[in-house]
């Protein structure tokens, strides 16, 4: 069956399936982001252009809580996105809350003077370099899958993210918080006049979503370099999953996501110089078929 | 849930009279178009000329910019695409072929604007902040080609490029000479986009940034006008991008970097959103914050992100939409 | 609105950029311009470090008949920024602009110094251009460059008994250079290239699937055509990927010893970089570290940072020989002066600079030591291999230099 596939293909099955986990890997990042950028654009409408840099805060958070407070992964797991939260309530309080009134696209430009705020402040106290995060004890080390050599820690990584994205998913579809968010959604005056403190709800909406992006960033955190600019760097192409995807549905964003890495992750074995541009091209052609997304309502 | 004021928020109450003016420019226009002319005149001899031009090259960007933004209302996250490879098409035909100036420049601005044909036809069919995400993603594309592809040096960037002679006969070489070049070239730009704006193509512009549906029942087809002012806006940065690379000899990746794109809409935003002076004022606060911070340090990012928090919340009308509004004139 | 140009034209003088009136720079004074990255991803390489150094190195010069003074500004990685602020220091009255980091700055800013005939040397940046085809009079690089990465690294080890080689290599023309020149180096030791993997620069964040690519090559040695937070990523996977546990060597092209202490000594142990300077490596290396350690703020000097420490002092004494004056007058003479004069410094210690400009200096091949090797702070690297100055750069005739008559 593996000489088959090999036969058809001219590249060996071994690295062939190694490369679509990896990419499921990969996927998952992309997953947690744009559901992120999707839970906080259905109720604010705003594209939050802080993302990135709130992904590098959760990791930079985990950093800390290990060098200034010893405390592990698991707490920083737990804590990270707590306190990249709970920092996000309060921009969404001091700055974000004043802009409902106005065009999306202010949103946009003052998520991006944040982000920018954000990303300076951490270099100029951490350098660019980078800071060290080692992977927790429980998860080091490796399984041999046969056909390649998986890390355990990568394993966790789909776990965790899968994990969270379906928690997410079914906070929203299947519980009576996540039908009030529905409903604000579509009419928020109406549920307002229901008693809900809709107000308060888009806080903590936002809170939700940022905290999405720190536990996304402690997950990477092992793995990738922890530095300011790591955020920025990924979040352009997290913004062509989200208009593939189309922001419409929780569940389009997922599914974009982990299918988005998987194919980036194939792309990186037969053609790696076009990995970085596949999903652009992937997006020009969505757009031409279908404008409003994979999953987006026209 | 959603909003619909339009990014501009220049309230149309104080905006007074509408003289017909020349080319569409107003009585307190016309005093403020004859000031600048004459600081245009006098900016060389006062300040360092290399600055002045690079400031003028970003004034004509944040013009093209402000086209788009101010009086069709699309924001574009990709700008910096037609800039950049308006300087690094230019840069090469000035070099690699020996192109006169003029020729660099009409070449920078055709790429540029070829590009807008693309990325336009492909952006136009969404709207709000998914056009500001395809923008910036197709802009994205062009930086990794840029990357990668031989002709743009890299890393290191076209490096030297000759200014070469203006119709094959007047010496670019002083930065005075350069220097009337590339006020001319601002200049013919500056009143072209005001020009644009106050032509009935312009008033059609206006009317799909006010009300799109309702436009469209007038009759227009208003994918294809937005299409064209796309177009204008692109080929104006291509040419900005152009000049810029014939100043300063050097054309490399930093003018393709997604950084530029938000910089240019910085310098929109703080000179004033669908103002004509605004970009001018705009590009003068930041590329002036830019060699001032470069000093300093470290902050650069973090002003430029607090001056971005600043006009969102407290001064939408960006500096010179204020003043206007303080003298309710419109400028 | 009158108001706001008349308001834009006060800041543009009050910011200092036409003085014309201030141009003229006290004639005793000796102006040094460190022109770096002080915001930027390459911050940490030199950034406040090189700033550090080059005073250090003016406090250890002392007063020698002339004053000199130290400004410093972040070009912000933008060529159009750093080439506007060079026109600008020179202007002033600036006699030498120091560092230049980006290879993209680093070029502007040779031509500016050649327009205006003054002294630059350049510590920062690895484009071999330098002092090859983009060669100027005024011109001194005086660090690393692409060639000489290439050539430490590929010949030494080789001769360490890394004699087969997968590349890893950023998709754009400085990774190209580096994977270039370092196959060749390989193959002309006697060893083989096994194959090589281009990926997508600078997007790429995850390259567990190229060094899976790279593994079932079965190379001794995974070479990184690439730098910065790049290299990081890769040699965090690798770790992970358990590829360095299993005996696979990997070699980083570009890499100091701030990227290191980035990393922390669990995930880097075992890989091999080049750089020409190390605090560790002998008496006079460790006692100029111990003289400008209280001025880093915890970190250690690496080659760049230090490079400005070197080229300070080096220019100084240029201008003491010569006089302010003549150093003032012409930027050709004072580097032909320079080029004249062996350099001697404890950093480095002895050496030259040729006449293409390039300051020449042994390099050296580092392993990085295991946390149980690591007696103390930024103790990390073990020594492999030594390549004489006169080899370790690219041969004169080589370059394309036209200073150089063939």
């Amino acid at each position: 069956m593996l000489e088959t596939i090999e036969g058809l293909i001219g590249v060996p099955a071994p690295l062939l399936f190694g490369q679509l986990l990896l990419g499921l890997i990969n996927g998952a990042f992309y997953a947690m982001l744009s559901l992120g950028l999707a839970v906080i654009f259905g109720l604010l409408n705003i594209i939050n252009f802080t993302h990135g840099a709130q992904f590098m805060m959760g990791a930079f958070v985990a950093w800390m809580l290990l060098a200034w407070a010893g405390l592990g992964y698991w707490w920083a797991m737990l804590l990270s996105p707590l306190i990249v939260g709970f920092s996000g309530i309060i921009l969404e309080k001091v700055f974000i809350s004043r802009l409902y009134k106005l065009d999306h696209l202010y949103g946009l430009l003052l998520t991006l003077g944040l982000g920018l705020i954000i990303e300076g402040v951490f270099r100029n106290e951490f350098g660019s370099s980078g800071l060290p995060y080692r992977i927790p004890a429980e998860l080091s080390g490796a399984w041999d899958l046969g056909f390649m050599f998986m890390p355990i820690y990568r394993g966790w990584v789909v776990v965790a993210a899968l994990f969270f994205c379906i928690a997410t998913w079914l906070i929203i579809e299947k519980t009576r918080l996540g039908a009030y968010l529905r409903a604000a959604t579509e009419r928020a005056e109406l549920v307002q006049a229901f008693g809900i403190n809709v107000p308060r709800m888009i806080t903590l909406t936002y809170g939700a979503g940022v905290a999405l992006a720190a536990v996304a960033g402690v997950l990477a955190a092992p793995i990738y370099s922890v530095n300011p600019q790591m955020g920025s760097n990924l979040i352009i192409v997290v913004f062509a999953v989200v208009v593939i995807g189309g922001m419409g549905s929780i569940l389009g964003s997922i599914v974009t996501g982990f299918g988005l890495g998987i194919v980036e992750g194939l792309t990186k074995v037969f053609w790696p110089e076009a990995s970085a541009t596949v999903i652009f091209v992937i997006m020009a052609i969505v757009l031409l078929a279908r404008p409003a997304g994979l999953f987006g309502k026209a | 849930m959603s909003s619909e004021t339009t990014i501009t928020a220049i309230p149309t109450g104080v905006v007074g009279k509408q003289s017909p003016g020349i080319w569409g420019f107003n009585g307190s226009q016309l005093i403020a178009l004859v000031l600048m002319l004459v600081a245009l005149g006098v900016a060389p001899f006062l300040l360092y000329p290399v600055f002045v031009m690079k400031l003028l090259c970003f004034a004509l960007f944040a013009c093209a910019f402000n086209l788009l933004i101010g009086y069709v209302g699309l924001m574009s996250f990709g700008h910096a695409a037609f800039f950049g490879m308006g300087g690094y098409v230019a840069g090469h035909a000035a070099k690699v072929w020996g192109l006169t100036p003029e020729l660099s420049i009409i070449a920078g601005g055709l790429v540029g604007a070829g590009m807008g044909v693309a990325f336009g036809w492909l952006a136009i069919r969404r709207q709000g902040i998914y056009f500001a995400m395809i923008t910036m993603a197709l802009a994205q594309m062009v930086y990794f080609f840029c990357v990668q592809a031989p002709f743009t040096g890299g890393e290191d960037g076209i490096q030297a490029i000759p200014r070469g002679k203006l119709f094959g006969f007047i010496s670019m070489d002083s930065d005075m000479a350069m220097y009337w070049l590339v006020a001319v070239v601002f200049v013919i730009g500056f009143v072209g986009v005001h020009r644009v704006i106050h032509s009935p193509f312009g008033q059609v512009m206006k009317a799909i940034r006010e009300n799109e549906p309702r436009t469209t029942s007038l009759g227009y087809r208003t994918d294809d006008y937005k299409l064209v002012a796309f177009i204008l806006s692109c080929g104006l940065a291509g040419v900005a991008g152009a000049v810029k690379t014939l100043v300063f000899g050097i054309a490399t990746l930093t003018d393709v970097h997604f950084s530029m794109s938000g910089e240019v809409v910085l310098m929109t935003l703080v000179g004033g959103l669908g103002t004509i002076f605004g970009p001018l004022i705009g590009a003068g606060v930041v590329v002036g914050m830019q060699n001032y911070l470069a000093e300093l340090g470290a902050w650069v990012t973090v002003i430029q992100g607090g001056i971005f928090v600043a006009c969102v919340l407290a001064f939408r009308r960006g500096i010179v939409g204020e003043i206007g509004n303080l003298f309710k004139v419109k400028l | 609105m009158s108001f706001t140009r008349r308001s834009v034209l006060a800041t543009g003088a009050a910011l200092g950029v036409a003085p014309l009136s201030r141009a003229r720079a006290q004639a005793n004074t000796i102006k040094i311009g460190v022109l770096n990255d002080m915001s930027g991803p390459y911050r940490d390489i030199s950034g406040p470090y090189g700033v550090a150094c080059t005073k250090q190195a003016v406090a250890e010069f002392g007063m020698q008949g002339f004053n000199v003074e130290v400004i410093n500004a972040d070009h912000q990685n933008k060529p159009d920024v750093g080439a506007g602020l060079a026109r600008q220091w020179y202007d002033q009255g600036v006699d030498l602009i120091l560092d230049v980091p980006t290879s993209s700055v680093g070029l502007a800013v040779s031509q500016v110094a050649k327009e205006k005939n003054k002294a630059y040397i350049n510590t920062g940046s690895a484009t071999s251009d330098l002092t090859g085809s983009a060669c100027q009079a005024t011109t001194v690089h005086w660090m690393y460059d692409t060639y000489m990465l290439a050539k430490s690294t590929g010949s030494a080890m080789v001769r360490a008994g890394g004699d087969s080689w997968f590349f890893l290599t950023a998709d754009y023309a400085f990774g190209h250079a580096l994977e270039r020149d370092t196959a060749a180096f390989v193959r002309a030791a006697g060893g083989e290239v096994k194959g090589q993997v281009r990926y997508p620069f600078p997007s790429t964040t995850d390259f567990s699937s190229f060094l899976v690519q790279a593994q079932a090559s079965r190379a001794k040695v995974i070479g990184m055509a690439n730098a910065g937070a790049d290299t990081i990523n890769t040699i965090k996977q690798a770790a992970e990927f358990g590829i360095t546990r299993r005996g696979t060597k990997l070699a980083a092209l570009l890499m100091f010893l701030a990227d290191v202490h980035a990393l922390g000594l669990q995930t880097a142990q075992g890989l091999v970089l080049t750089e020409s300077f190390y605090w560790d490596l002998n008496e006079r290396t460790r006692a100029v570290t111990r003289r400008l350690l209280p001025h880093l703020n915890g970190a250690y000097p690496n080659m760049a940072s230090i490079a400005n420490y070197s080229a300070t002092l080096h220019f100084l004494k240029a201008v003491k020989a010569m006089g302010v004056a003549a150093a003032k007058a012409s930027g050709t003479e004072l580097v032909n002066r320079m080029k004249a004069m062996p350099t001697d410094d404890d950093a480095f210690g002895a050496g030259s600079i040729r006449v293409d400009g390039r300051k020449l200096c042994p390099s050296y091949l580092f392993e990085v030591k295991s946390p149980a090797e690591s007696k103390g702070p930024y103790d990390y690297y073990k020594l492999l291999g030594t390549t004489p100055a006169g080899e370790a750069f690219r041969p004169l005739n080589e370059g394309n230099c036209s200073l150089v008559r063939s």
